[in-house]
């Protein structure tokens, strides 16, 4: 059995004007040690697709259906005070912004000692022990001054580095890693992205990877999910997705990337921008943005195709394997 | 030989921080606030060791002469070179009334803000945190609370307290009396800026960070929102000090407040107003001189201090 599972999430907010669907029918797993990434345009609901399982979705989102299985227990029916014995101890998650994640007015150590403590029955110099471990194993130089200093006081990469030794701070079985790279300088990125990667593997913990970025993606994950306005509409091994992908939007994503072999080539955009989740289009909420849409698509929401090893929400994938097995 | 230099970590001590810190640097460089802090820490040093440095106890009749009354300060013509500043209408000597007078007042101008800062901070946070329906109700208490002026809850707790115990028990507590007053009557002032402030900081990620981290609702509120939201309360706190003890000396001056056998600034002003047609205005003016100067200066530290700690001035 999976370590994590999503079985058809619906998320939505309720807002004046009736209820906004952030997630629908989301489903997926994540097993022990596995690197899950989860790409998208900004809105496309991967933020809440982390912070629903959780169960943080801030006011007035809420969860309106599926359910959220953990290591054998229900996350989506436990109570508040069951919920903070998984946050930070058996799930961490680790912010985009490094600037805005650590408290201002509490030093490094007062923050690592104070989550310790609210999930151990440690003392506070056992706890400081465990903090300047783990800000040794996060290759901080001179840990030790770390420890009483102030968030201010740090660089944005150091400051990431220490929220990447929060987050294993308490050895937990997942981390959910929200755009951990994304306000860093483009040289430390790939530093940190790798220190991530290498504690994860060394710990065996369980990585899910929010990311616009299908480059680290593809280093990084094994498996991937692409979301487009609150659907997941392509999952599969990393690896086909980025080599053969089949939607037309995942396709459109990776056609994106800047080409190394091809310089000075302008670079290609999906058309348009994702609807907003008021006004999301019937039938396959990317129509009015693809090249092959159809009317059929733009009346009838596709339902998942398996092809290859991935699963495809398109009629055109659909129609084209059907026609592969008609003529076979 | 060279001594390694890359070992040594030097981890800087709370002192140390402090005078490294921009509130020192500008508190450097302002001589307004420092003089304004040398004035107010005489003032409170002078009031609170009172019983040791005034010649005489106000409060121990034994030591009132009647015939003492109204001498004048000891410039003056027909003065006692026993007492200083004069005496009031009872004998008292004024010096060692107004040391006592004013360590009555600061008791109750920081006992009231304290009151305040506890009533304020608990609902500001509360309001803020959860908003919704516990926002609204504490708000409008906040309002009608507002509605009330200090006067009037003065008169009301006064006028019960003294009815159901009398007027001799009411002078034994009415410091405790007046704190309560004045500590109700103003706390929204408090909460409104923590709540507002609180609502600035709810929205930042470490806030999120801290629920990610499973932390409890008391915990985030008290341990991660509040010390961010200080700098606001801290410089409201020094405005209200100023305010409450100019309540006090209102409301003793209306005679709802320190009775005149233990007299607070407010009370001698109001002692000496009634002698003050017969040529004994020292009575009324020196107390008077010295809650202007207390006041001032108080209100001058919370200019600056808001101004050290208003980000937008220095931070950009």
């Amino acid at each position: 059995m999976a370590l994590l599972e999503v079985n058809h999430l619906d998320v939505r907010f309720a807002l004046r004007g009736g209820d906004i669907q952030a997630l629908r029918d989301v489903s997926f797993s994540l097993d022990r040690g596995e690197r899950l990434g989860i790409v998208g345009e900004s809105g496309a609901g991967k933020s809440v697709a982390a912070f629903s399982i959780l169960n943080l979705i801030a006011q007035p989102g809420y969860i309106a259906g599926g359910d959220i299985h953990f290591d054998g227990q229900t996350l989506s029916a436990m109570s508040e005070h069951q919920l903070r014995q998984i946050r930070g101890h058996r799930i961490s998650m680790i912010f985009q912004d490094p600037m805005m994640t650590l408290n201002p007015v509490l030093s490094i150590g007062e923050q690592m000692v104070e989550c310790l403590r609210a999930h151990r029955r440690i003392s506070h110099r056992e706890a400081r022990e465990i903090a300047l471990d783990r800000l040794k194993q996060v290759q901080i130089p001179s840990p030790q001054k770390r420890l009483d200093q102030y968030p201010h006081e740090l660089s944005g990469g150091m400051r990431q580095r220490i929220i990447i030794a929060i987050a294993l701070l308490l050895d937990p079985d997942i981390i959910i890693a929200d755009e951990p790279t994304t306000a860093l300088d483009v040289t430390i990125q790939a530093e940190i992205m790798a220190l991530l990667l290498e504690l994860c593997e060394q710990h065996n913990v369980a990585l899910m990877l929010i990311t616009h970025d299908l480059g680290v993606v593809s280093q990084v994950t094994q498996r991937t999910l692409v979301m487009y306005a609150g659907r997941i509409i392509e999952q599969g091994p990393t690896k086909e997705i980025i080599n053969d992908a089949q939607h037309p939007y995942t396709q459109g994503l990776i056609n994106a990337l800047p080409q190394m072999a091809d310089p000075g080539q302008r670079l290609n955009q999906i058309r348009g921008a994702m609807p907003s989740l008021n006004a999301i289009p019937s039938g396959c909420a990317f129509n009015p943005r693809c090249d092959f849409a159809t009317e059929h698509c733009r009346h009838v929401m596709p339902e998942f195709v398996t092809s290859g090893g991935c699963q495809v929400a398109c009629h055109m994938v659909r129609e084209m394997i059907e026609e592969a097995q008609h003529h076979a | 030989m060279t001594p390694s230099t890359t070992t040594t970590q030097v981890v800087p001590t709370r002192w140390q921080r402090f005078r490294a810190s921009y509130l020192f640097y500008s508190f450097k460089r302002d001589r307004v606030a420092q003089i304004s802090l040398l004035i107010f820490v005489a003032l409170v040093l002078a009031a609170f060791s009172a019983p040791l440095i005034a010649p005489t106890d106000p409060y121990d009749l034994a030591q009132i002469d009647i015939l003492n009354s109204e001498l004048p300060p000891v410039w003056m013509e027909g003065s006692d070179p026993a007492f200083l500043l004069g005496t009031d209408a009872q004998g008292r000597d004024l010096l060692s009334t107004i040391l006592y007078g004013a360590r009555v007042s600061l008791l109750i101008g920081f006992g009231a803000v304290m009151l305040q800062g506890l009533l304020g901070i608990l609902f500001g946070l509360l309001a803020g945190y959860y908003g919704g329906r516990i926002d609204a109700v504490l708000m409008r208490i906040a309002d009608i609370q507002l509605s009330f002026s200090t006067l009037m809850v003065a008169i009301v707790v006064g006028a019960i307290f003294k009815a159901t115990f009398g007027n001799l028990m009411f002078g034994e507590v009415a410091v405790l009396i007046l704190i309560l007053i004045i500590g109700i009557a103003e706390w929204p002032q408090i909460a409104r800026t923590v709540r507002a402030s609180v609502l600035a900081e709810k929205s930042k990620e470490y806030v999120d960070a801290s629920r990610v981290m499973g932390f409890g609702s008391a915990r985030i509120m008290f341990r991660h929102i509040l010390p961010n939201t200080l700098s606001p309360i801290f410089v409201i706190a020094t405005v209200q000090i100023a305010n409450a003890i100019i309540s006090e000396a209102a409301l003793s001056f209306l005679g709802l407040g320190m009775p005149e056998t233990q007299p607070s600034l407010g009370s001698l002003i109001k002692s000496g107003f009634d002698y003050i047609q017969s040529g004994s205005w020292w009575i009324t003016l020196v107390p008077g001189l010295v809650l202007v100067v207390l006041v001032l200066v108080v209100n001058l530290l919370g200019d600056w201090l808001r101004d050290v700690m208003n980000p937008r001035l220095y931070k950009g």
